[in-house]
């Protein structure tokens, strides 16, 4: 096994604990706007982690490049998109759950 | 990876057959929307999973993506409503049980059979073998654009219609402000578009010897139309400006029926190009139509004819 199958591979299953707690926070946190923080969050560093392992086991510039630009873009929407559903909950009258 | 593809592919099955259901009969509509979109995302990973990622790429932009935008959309304009509970849905619709359960199984089962029966390697081996002939280097666009470009001339045909069947409802009612403006929306609009038509045109460009081509670039032109929409900005196309906009909107399924009519005067058959300048003639076809998709898409979304906003001054992109 080359070093950047190694590599890549820890890469990846290093990004794997961030999706797993992201959807645990989806499911456990009480409201809309702590979920959002934990999804968009723990799953973009993932992602990220993912991009990352996959792009250096291709081994090329190339992928690694097209990846991460997938990367950045799901950062942009998810951090707008994240945004957009806060910003709405707020205008509807959801307050933010306090303990 | 044999066990765990298998495993793998039974969830999607599985997850596919429930969010149809959920699609078609959830008591909340808003949740039944959502079911759709992630019903045309899961459904594309399917697509990968069988080695067609070129339907991968229409499904996720034009099932998942356009047609959620379209459909949230509608949601929005549609007067809140009562759900129906559950046990309605099992009450009241005895027929669907009666009648319709039993068809359906019956239609699935005897597609399944005919399925079954198809010949196993199927027409791939005679469409790789005459790749050459066609002019382009990829097997899926040969079939799209040559080989069976009549399948491909009524697809765009139903675009064109319903294109039609929207604009003939009555003008396009204004955009809905959001209930809260957000900066970085129409922000976000700006700084991606010129990423949108790079992916778009690179999605054209790869068509010709890898998966890609006109479905998906008009798909991902279209949604960063819907996305600057969205974003707040004003659509361009205006009654008075129509000209040059329904010339585009038609262009794709107007040149593909001027290629196949020329052809089959030039003696050929109908959509038989000249082999010399096949290539040549499946480029022009793929640029039209997938700007024809893009916009067809885009005309589709404006729930209606345009007309000349009395807010002109408003800003234009």
């Amino acid at each position: 096994m080359s070093w950047t199958e190694l590599v890549g591979g820890l890469l990846v299953i290093a990004g794997m604990p961030f999706f797993i707690l992201g959807t645990l926070g989806l499911l456990r946190f009480p409201d809309v706007y702590t979920r959002l923080h934990a999804l968009s969050k723990a799953d973009n560093v993932g992602l990220g982690l993912v991009c990352v392992g996959l792009g250096i086991q291709s081994g090329s510039p190339a992928m690694m490049l097209k990846l991460l630009l997938i990367w950045v873009l799901m950062l942009v929407a998810s951090a707008t998109g994240a945004g957009l559903i806060a910003r709405t909950a707020l205008a509807r009258g959801i307050r933010p759950w306090s303990p | 990876m044999g066990l765990v593809g298998q495993v793998f592919d039974a969830l999607l099955a599985i997850a596919l057959v429930w969010l149809a259901w959920q699609a078609t009969r959830a008591a909340d509509l808003f949740r039944a929307v959502v079911s759709f979109i992630v019903f045309g995302l899961l459904m594309a990973v399917a697509w990968v999973r069988l080695e067609a990622p070129d339907i991968a790429l229409a499904e996720a932009a034009i099932g998942a993506g356009a047609t959620g935008a379209l459909l949230l959309s509608a949601l929005d304009r549609l007067a809140p409503r009562r759900g129906r509970s559950w046990a309605r849905v099992w009450r009241a619709d005895a027929r669907t049980w009666v009648l319709w359960v039993p068809a359906v199984m019956a239609l699935a089962g005897a597609l399944t059979a005919a399925a079954w029966q198809l010949p196993a390697p199927g027409l791939g081996a005679v469409a790789t073998g005459a790749l050459e002939q066609s002019g382009v280097d990829h097997a899926v666009t040969a079939v799209l654009l040559n080989f069976r470009a009549l399948d491909t001339l009524l697809e765009i045909g139903v675009l064109v219609l319903a294109a039609v069947a929207v604009w003939s409802m009555g003008p396009a009612p204004a955009a809905s402000a959001p209930v809260m403006p957000s900066p970085t929306l129409p922000m976000l609009g700006r700084t991606l578009f010129p990423v949108f038509v790079l992916v778009a045109a690179y999605l054209l460009w790869r068509g010709s010897h890898a998966p890609g081509g006109a479905f998906p670039a008009g798909a991902v032109l279209g949604a960063g139309g819907i996305l600057m929409l969205l974003a707040g900005a004003q659509p361009w196309i205006r009654s008075a400006e129509h000209g040059p906009w329904r010339a585009i909107l038609s262009a794709g399924f107007a040149v593909m029926l001027f290629a196949a009519i020329v052809g089959a005067l030039a003696g050929g058959a109908f959509f038989e190009y000249p082999a010399a300048i096949a290539s040549h003639a499946i480029l022009v076809l793929e640029v039209t139509a997938g700007m024809s998709i893009a916009l067809l898409l885009f005309a589709v979304y404006l729930r209606g004819e345009p007309h000349p906003a009395a807010d002109t001054d408003r800003q234009r992109c």
